[in-house]
């Protein structure tokens, strides 16, 4: 591993100095961490959730299942990553929005969603989601009609959520390999709509 | 037999991840975070055990730097957070204690540039 001196921060010399202590201890190795890092960046992300969603749209009993027991729903398809133990999934409707937060720190559904968007972790949007959940929406460009209703899901260790968005007009006679390419990661959080 | 399986997830169809912004601003984050799952995988600690260490450390953080008072600052640093938590968790399973770890920085801190290794 080579580093570049002049940009160690304080932050990254105490990681620096620990990666080296747990080597040392043979507890794990270089290898391992760059492998662990590549396997959560390759393999475990919202492509998982969008597989999902797609697939709710196009049969009507996995949807159903999708809903009423997420954790169930997704065991087949034994998705890496984990934090997926009681997965509830919400649906959007012409009437709802649902959009999901943790308030306490970063819990997510890593093995549907991968791993956390930066502004997910942020002060800001955890605190303020939940107060003025409209105009944070807002901020982040999502416009939603005052009719609309709006649920706030606060992450636990217990439970994690995932919204299931709407499908877009005018996709109803596409496959499903063709839907999960309009499906984001965002409107699966819910902070957009398709 | 499950639907979608034959579906690749390094393939062409990757536009959910596309539209992704950078997970890690740093290599040490990345390294960081590859390491508390690492150790937890080797069965060291659960991840719910983690959690509580890190609630704590973004709790303490939210405290000391009210939201009001804050916007738009740049000393959050949620991996900086997260390292603290995992030094504390290392420290409660005597895996590394802080003094172990402020030697070695101190080491490190005083390599001369270009020779760290």
């Amino acid at each position: 591993m080579s580093h570049i001196k002049e940009q160690d921060t304080p932050q990254a010399l105490r990681v620096e100095a620990l990666e080296s202590i747990l080597v040392e201890k043979g507890l794990l190795s270089a290898d391992d961490i760059d492998e662990i890092v590549a396997r959560y960046n390759e393999r475990v992300g919202p492509l998982n959730g969008a597989r999902l969603v797609a697939r709710a749209w196009k049969d009507s009993s996995f949807r159903e299942l999708l809903l009423r027991d997420g954790s169930a729903a997704i065991e087949p398809y034994q998705f890496e990553g984990g934090e997926v133990d009681k997965l509830v999934v919400v649906a959007n409707t012409s009437d709802v929005h649902n959009v999901v937060v943790c308030t306490l720190c970063s819990c997510y559904p890593w093995a549907v969603l991968g791993l956390p968007p930066r502004w997910y972790k942020d002060p800001a949007y955890r605190s303020r989601i939940v107060r003025e959940p409209r105009k944070v929406l807002h901020e982040m460009g999502l416009d939603l009609d005052e009719k609309i209703k709006i649920h706030v899901w606060d992450s636990s260790a217990e439970v994690r959520y995932m919204v299931l968005p709407m499908q877009p007009e005018g996709t109803e006679h596409y496959t499903e390999e063709k839907l999960i390419p309009l499906i984001t990661r965002e409107s699966m959080i819910g902070v957009s709509r398709l | 037999m499950v639907e979608g399986n034959s579906l690749d997830l390094t393939g062409n169809l990757a536009p959910p991840m596309a539209n992704g912004e950078l997970v890690f601003d740093a290599p040490w984050e990345s390294r960081v975070f590859g390491m508390a799952r690492l150790l937890c995988e080797q069965g060291f600690y659960d991840w719910d055990e983690f959690r509580e260490y890190l609630i704590a450390e973004v709790d303490r953080w939210d405290n000391e730097n009210p939201v009001e008072a804050t916007n738009g600052n740049q000393t959050y640093s949620y991996y900086n957070l997260f390292s603290s938590a995992l030094i504390r968790l290392l420290e409660e399973k005597q895996i590394c204690n802080s003094r172990e770890l402020m030697g070695r920085m101190d080491a490190f801190e005083s390599r001369p540039h270009g020779h760290d290794h």
